[in-house]
Parts: C-alpha cells; structure tokens; sequence
C-alpha cells in the first residue's frame, strides 16, 4: 500500500525562495515528525536549507512555527509523531512566520 | 554604445535598471525575491553577468543569490543537495558559522555578548576572479567564498584585532564596507560599526586596526584604537592609499592606507552622514549626503543636498538642481550611494522614501530614476559595453 502524501503549508516568503505553491505533497517514511518533514521539504526544496531550521543550532529558527490540527506544536520535539491526521494527509501542517514586529 | 545597469536592494525586493550611455531613459524590472530584504547586490567587475544579492529575512535567515545572465534569472548556489558523510546538510549557499568559538563582543551597555550571525551587510566580488567574493555579515565578521557562493569560509583573524571590544552601533554590529585594493591583491580595507576601520596586507590572515586619527565624543576614550562608528569609507581605484571615510560624525581623509586620518568637514552643514563616494575619473572630487543629526536621520532644512568636494575635502558645494527643496525627510543609508565610469561620470544614490535618483553629469542636474520603490537599502551600479 502507497504511503500516503503530506502536506505542507509554505509561508509566503518561502513560497518566492523556492518558486513553490503554497501547498506543497510530500513522500515521508514514517514516522511523520517535524524533522522528517522538513528533511522531504529540503530535498524537494533545497533552497529552503537553513531557513526553517538554523544551520548553526540544527534547531528551529526562532520566529518559525508549526501548527498541526489547529495545535501549535513548534515546542514539541522535533521527532516526535506528529498527530494521525498529519501523517494519514488529511490535514496539513502548517509553516508560518510568527506574527511579530510588522516594522514595515 | 555604452550603458549602465543599476543594482537596487530594498526593504522588499531588489530591482534593476537600465540605460543606454545617456541615462535618461530607464527599464525597471522586479521586484526580484518580492517581500525580503535585500541588502546588497553586487556584480563582478571580470564578468558583469555574474551578480550577487544578500536576502535576508527577520524570520527565515540568509539566503545568498547569484545571476549568471546579468540579473534575468537568479539561483541559490550550493541548493543543500549535498550529504555529509553524517547526513548533516553541507554546502548551502546561505551557510555562515563562524569559525571556531568566537567568544563575545561588547553589548549596548557595556556587558559581555556572544557572537551571532545575523545576515549578510555588504558584498564585494574579487577583482579577478568571478567565482571569489567577500561578504561582511553582521554580527561582525568577513566571509569569502571561492566557488561562486555555494560555501563561506570566515577569515577569522579579523576578531583578533580587540572583537571583544567592538560594539553594535544602531543598526547593529555590521561589517559594511569593503574595499579591494586594485594595486594589491593581498590588501583590503573593511569598516564596522561600531567598530572602526581595518586593513590586512595578507589577504586576511592578520588584520590591523586603522584609526589613528579618529575623534569619537560619544566613546569613553575618544580616541581609542577600536570602537569608532564609521559608517563607510571609499578609495579611487588610481589613488588606493587615499581614503575618505563618513563616520557617525565627521567626514575624514587618509592619504596613507589609514595610517593617519585627518578631519575634512570643513564647511559642510553638518558632518553626520551615511554614505560618501568618488568620483570615477577625478580622484579628488567626492560625494556626501549630510544628515542632520545621529537621532534625526534626514537632510537639514528637509533640502535633499549631495555635497561634492573638487579638492578632496574642507571645500564643499551643494548640489541641489533636480533634488527636492523643501520638505524632504528621506535618509540615504551607507550603502545607497554609487558611481558609473562613463564620462561624463554618473552618480547614484536611493533613498529610505523609495527614490533613486541619477546624475549624468557628475552631480550638476539630478532626476529620479524611480520615485516609489520600498525603502532603498543599497544602490550599484555597472558600466558595461
């Protein structure tokens, strides 16, 4: 039986870097974690290396968060299992830049 | 027929525009990379295709650029395809990590910082090989890369030049100037705020702190070696040992590598300014934009006026002809200023309001290019045939 796809959401900064819709499907072996995602979306994406996670900490950068089923899981642990949903595609996770500053 | 093409970072994009050899008549395209900030852009003198844009972003990092056609199409070198043996990403064009533990700096007041990088500030292309760059990165630090920007290297031994001393000035702890000596291929001159000018004459193994001469009221001991807010210095590629420099307060002069630096003020408005250039064909006639003071970021008089000095310094005129006159409260940042090498020489500059504003005759008559781009962070330019 085919995995089934993920889904992803891209903010829109993303989106231009990596010429990438909005939404985006991806093939990951589970389990489906926060880090197992993003590696699928670095692969598909290279362009998007270093700037989900930091390339010095190999952490999440500060102002990025995740959001899976409406739940802000950005301080979960990164290879923790994501929630059925996520991992079966039926809702997508979501990658957003917080909402901060607006300094112009 | 000659004609120029102008490199536009800005709070949201990047732009390019184009001219023939007269400058009157423009092609703008972009906005490149839509909604990040751009802080610099810049081509290689040995192949003018090859250009390089920093942008960046408060949420999502560094990400470095490169156009191999002249700005039309643009790719992240590097991509982060490549594995390490450990599986760990390598390779990505937006990698910078500072070599080995770089301790701390000193913060606003006074307290021990540790290093961080935030983004790149300033990017300056070999002059001989197009695959070589140098990147000045805030918190303070320069970067090269020698395979056209997939991989940055710090050269570290800058830091050793007192790095726990050096402070962030208001827009933080950026190197931002840098300078190739065309003369010398193992001297360069780079400027930090706030941290004062340096040269090295090794090709950046060791690094020595040139501010003698530098006077700096607002620093405990005014005129310590390091901890001068320079906001940006330029040479003219005939005269590499002639420097003129636009510090927080005071424009400055040295005429042996930086060595000594003397005071060139003179009859300017007021000596608080970003930006200052030279004039491509006339080594000793230079370009500033005063402001009027280090908490109100806008011409006096709100009269927008680039200075020039035909003798190198103490003597300067205003020119005004096509600038605004009256209500003007724009800045122009460090970066925003530059010159063409057509004769008669063309000089550049944009402004925080979205203008970019062009001269063909060496700051006699001014137009704008464009009047309502995002805020524009860095402005150059390339001649090309």
């Amino acid at each position: 039986m085919p995995l089934p796809m993920i889904r992803v959401i891209l903010p829109q900064h993303l989106q231009i870097l990596a010429a990438a819709p909005r939404e985006v499907a991806l093939d990951v072996p589970p389990p489906v974690t926060q880090w197992s995602i993003i590696d699928a979306l670095e692969a598909r994406y290279p362009a998007l290396t270093g700037t989900i996670r930091d390339h010095h900490t190999q952490k999440r950068r500060p102002l990025v968060r995740f959001f899976a089923c409406e739940e802000d899981v950005s301080f979960d642990p990164p290879d923790a299992p994501l929630p059925e949903k996520i991992a079966s595609g039926e809702e997508p996770l979501y990658i957003i830049g917080a909402i901060a500053g607006g300094g112009g | 027929m000659s004609r120029v093409r102008v490199l536009v970072g800005t709070k949201k994009g990047a732009f390019i525009l184009n001219s023939d050899g007269a400058r009157q008549k423009w092609d703008v395209t972009g906005p490149f990379f839509g909604g990040w900030e751009i802080y610099h852009m810049k081509g290689s003198s040995v192949d003018p295709n090859r250009i390089y844009a920093s942008q960046s972003s408060g949420w999502f990092g560094q990400v470095i650029q490169r156009s191999d056609d002249g700005g039309k199409t643009w790719q992240t070198p590097g991509g982060g395809v490549a594995k390490s043996a450990d599986g760990m990403p390598k390779g990505e064009s937006n990698k910078f990590v500072y070599e080995g533990n770089p301790g701390t700096h000193m913060w606003y007041d006074g307290t021990a910082h540790p290093w961080e990088f935030k983004r790149v500030w300033h990017i300056e292309p070999s002059l001989n090989d197009p695959d070589t760059v140098y990147a000045g990165v805030e918190d303070a630090a320069l970067f090269r890369t020698t395979d056209a920007g997939q991989t940055w290297h710090e050269l570290p031994g800058l830091r050793n030049e007192q790095g726990s001393k050096w402070s962030p000035g208001a827009g933080g702890m950026g190197l931002h100037t840098i300078l190739l000596d065309p003369t010398n291929p193992k001297r360069m001159f780079i400027a930090i705020s706030a941290a004062g000018a340096f040269r090295t004459d090794d090709a950046g193994a060791t690094w020595k702190a040139i501010n003698h001469g530098l006077h700096s009221n607002y620093m405990p001991n005014p005129t310590a070696e390091v901890g001068h807010c320079v906001h940006r210095i330029a040479l003219h590629r005939d005269r590499p040992n002639t420097l003129f420099m636009q510090k927080h307060w005071d424009v400055m002069r040295t005429d042996d590598a930086g060595e000594n630096w003397r005071e060139i003020s003179g009859n300017l408005p007021t000596d608080f300014g970003f930006p200052i250039d030279v004039h491509a064909h006339e080594p000793e006639t230079i370009y500033v934009v005063p402001i009027k003071s280090d908490s109100e970021h806008y011409p006096p008089e709100g009269k927008l006026r680039v200075y020039r000095s035909r003798v190198g310094g103490n003597e300067w005129e205003p020119l005004t002809k096509g600038l605004p006159q009256s209500d003007c409260y724009v800045n122009i940042l460090r970066d925003a200023m530059a010159v063409d090498s057509l004769d008669p020489c063309g000089i550049y500059f944009g402004t925080t309001g979205g203008q970019v504003y062009c001269s063909p005759d060496s700051g006699d008559n001014w137009s704008p290019i464009v009047r309502d781009l995002p805020a524009v962070l860095s402005v150059e330019v390339q001649t090309l045939e």
